[in-house]
């Protein structure tokens, strides 16, 4: 009897159904989740000269499981791993913040565009990652340096005597961050107002609301799974950003994955760097979790 | 009820004078439009669609400039003013609730424009939503209601702010059949119970018979013909006019006898009497235009030289309370009859290839020249 019904189930597992879930399931088991497993692993072990401690030991028919939170508690001891995260949360926040402000009224402006030209329009705003990412913030370095393109153009106008010093400043960091960052904020955006009824805004003007009115109580409100989608899209590889403050920022400015690279690279400090990580993670999860737990609430409401 | 009181007495409310709206410069979607509606009259705009009455809507409401002509409201023009500036309230086809706001929010979503707040708002919102039956249903979300409450809501939300004029813009589309025919008299009963001014559009000309006390038909931008719903109906002046409003039986044929009281009409069909004069001449082409329901059917050859025709019945639909047949005449027109059924059905009534004689009085039809 039971092996009569095992054969069918065994086919029953290897359905086209499950075939198509499970590929992308195992690969983020075996990239992403066993990785992170790993780097859990190392944080919680100790460095013993080159290698990384081990978790378990085997002895005399005893199994000896030894966790080391000593990392974990040096995070909150050292208040430089404090500040970096702050101030990483600080950079990023700010950049989200503002690429909203400067990608809103662009992914508005080619929504309303004449539908001929929207393709194109958004082929712009990507054309930018046809260039290797490194050579676009080296251009910045040339476009910002003391005797870089606009200090030499401000000068050259008489407008400034002279340069102002802009390059290795939070100010060069912030203009990289959110040039670097602006696609991911406008394409979100672009598809949320794209699908934005018409209709509804006839009717708020009907009803007696000013443009600006309007903007705020029904364009707003009606795009806010795109504002948080593009914000999230933007503010998560920002905090963990590590090329343009190496490039761009100032030797003081702090970010977490500057701190992660020196306890890696110059510390050799695997438990510690892995430590470092696994907060910054979990830093990270909140506010995806929070997202994810409005949009499936919204995604109910949208049903029937 | 206070509506019924002589409507002619009433000031003119909305005056629309030689309104046209081009666009791209070339498509003319209303064509030189003027008309006058009366405070406090339900007025409808029917056509097929394409026919120009959704723009027209449209230039009241101020979602669309006209290219000429002006607009005035209670004497006041408005043709510049922004939809926001306007004392004029549309429900939307559709509807176009807002689906982030719930009931109540949506009802106050214009009062609370005008600065209203607290009590009195709470007042307003709570009065609207007791007059549209849905009290219970302030905190839920649009999703949340069925097609016939949402079109309540709608109501609700462009009567708050008390508008001077009030848009529909086919109100009851969205709604299934036997839904329509309630919420048609639920809606006039609301807006005359409110007193409003309305201008509806519908491609529905029963809806517009049952609802509104003047309709203009629209075709290509144009007014055909403006009137009550008995005036479309018993006198169309047109033979897009009789066809669009309604069944009807076109003869075509050449006007004989030309007296002020009447005119004979000589078609390939019949010679048809008809119990009024025309302007016009003998021997001029002409449409008789004869209605389904004012024909009789009798198997006897009725006893007179006019206003009858033979044919065969080839084609029968029972539909309740009346029977529809298709006569073929002798030159091949196919003649539609409608017979109340007076009694139950029996089993000696007409059946298919039955040759009978269908006969109508003297004013069962207009004579059209257009």
């Amino acid at each position: 009897m039971r092996k009569q019904s095992i054969m069918p189930r065994l086919r029953r597992l290897f359905t086209v159904r499950n075939l198509v879930i499970g590929i992308p399931m195992i690969w983020l088991f075996a990239l992403a989740a066993a990785p992170l497993l790993l780097v859990l692993n190392i944080s919680l072990a100790h460095m013993e000269v080159t290698s990384v401690s081990s978790l378990w030991h085997w002895a005399d028919n005893e199994l000896t499981l030894k966790f080391n939170f000593g990392n974990y508690l040096y995070l909150g001891e050292d208040s430089l791993y404090f500040d970096t995260y702050v101030s990483s949360l600080k950079f990023a926040a700010l950049t989200t913040l503002y690429c909203l402000i400067v990608g809103y009224p662009f992914a508005y402006f080619i929504s309303r565009a004449p539908e001929h030209l929207r393709t194109m329009l958004l082929m712009l705003v990507m054309l930018p990652f046809w260039t290797s990412f490194l050579l676009r913030i080296y251009a910045w370095k040339a476009l910002l340096a003391d005797n870089g393109v606009v200090n030499n153009g401000l000068m050259g106008l008489g407008v400034i005597a002279s340069p102002i010093h802009m390059m290795h400043t939070s100010f060069s960091l912030t203009i990289g961050m959110v040039y670097a960052y602006l696609p991911f904020m406008v394409l979100p955006l672009y598809a949320t107002l794209v699908k934005l009824d018409g209709r509804m805004l006839e009717a708020a003007a009907d009803l007696g609301a000013s443009p600006f009115k309007t903007f705020w109580l029904v364009t707003v409100p009606l795009t806010k799974r795109g504002i948080i989608a593009g914000s999230l899209l933007v503010f998560i590889p920002a905090f963990g950003e590590y090329v343009i403050p190496e490039l761009l920022g100032g030797p003081r400015t702090l970010m977490i994955a500057r701190v992660l690279w020196d306890e890696f690279f110059s510390n050799n400090d695997w438990p510690m760097a892995s430590a470092v990580t696994i907060v910054m993670i979990l830093l990270i999860l909140v506010p995806m979790a929070l997202f994810n737990r409005y949009n499936d609430e919204t995604r109910l409401g949208e049903k029937s | 009820m206070a509506s019924v009181t002589a409507t002619t007495d009433r000031e003119v409310l909305l005056k629309i004078d030689g309104v046209s709206k081009i666009f791209d410069g070339v498509v003319k979607a209303v064509d030189n439009v003027s008309l006058s509606v009366k405070k406090g009259e339900i007025f409808a705009l029917v056509g097929s669609s394409g026919c120009g009455k959704s723009t027209l809507l449209r230039m009241l409401a101020g979602f669309e400039t006209p290219t000429s002509g002006r607009i005035y409201l209670s004497g006041q023009d408005i043709t510049d003013l922004t939809p926001y500036e306007r004392p004029v309230n549309m429900m939307f086809q559709s509807y176009a609730l807002f689906p982030h706001l719930n009931v109540w929010d949506n009802v106050a979503f214009g009062l609370r424009r005008d600065g209203l707040k607290g009590a009195e708002l709470a007042e307003r919102v709570d009065a609207m939503l007791s007059l549209v039956q849905l009290s219970k249903y302030g905190k839920r979300k649009p999703h949340q209601l069925s097609g016939g409450q949402q079109q309540r809501v709608a109501l609700a939300r462009s009567l708050a702010k008390r508008p001077t004029l009030l848009l529909l813009d086919e109100p009851l589309g969205a709604l299934d059949k036997k839904l329509r025919e309630t919420t048609q008299l639920e809606l006039v009963n609301i807006i005359e119970q409110v007193g409003v001014t309305c201008v509806l559009v519908t491609h529905d000309q029963e809806e517009a018979m049952t609802m509104a006390s003047h309709i203009a038909v629209m075709d290509e931008g144009y007014f055909l013909q403006v009137g009550t719903p008995d005036e479309i109906y018993e006198t169309p002046n047109s033979r897009f006019v009789a066809g669009f409003v309604g069944n009807v039986n076109i003869f075509e044929g050449k006007v004989d006898e030309d007296e002020p009281d009447h005119i004979t009409v000589i078609c390939p069909e019949c010679t048809h009497y008809v119990g009024h004069g025309i302007t016009g001449t003998s021997g001029m082409r002409v449409a008789v235009a004869l209605r389904p329901e004012k024909i009789q059917l009798s198997s006897v050859q009725p006893n007179k030289n006019h206003n009858w025709c033979a044919g065969e019945v080839v084609e029968i639909a029972y539909l309740g309370p009346h029977t529809t047949y298709h006569l073929k005449l002798k030159t091949g027109m196919v003649l539609k009859v409608q017979q109340p059924n007076l009694t139950r059905k029996m089993a000696d009534d007409l059946t298919w290839g039955d040759h009978v004689f269908a006969h109508w009085t003297r004013d069962a039809m207009v004579v059209l020249t257009e």
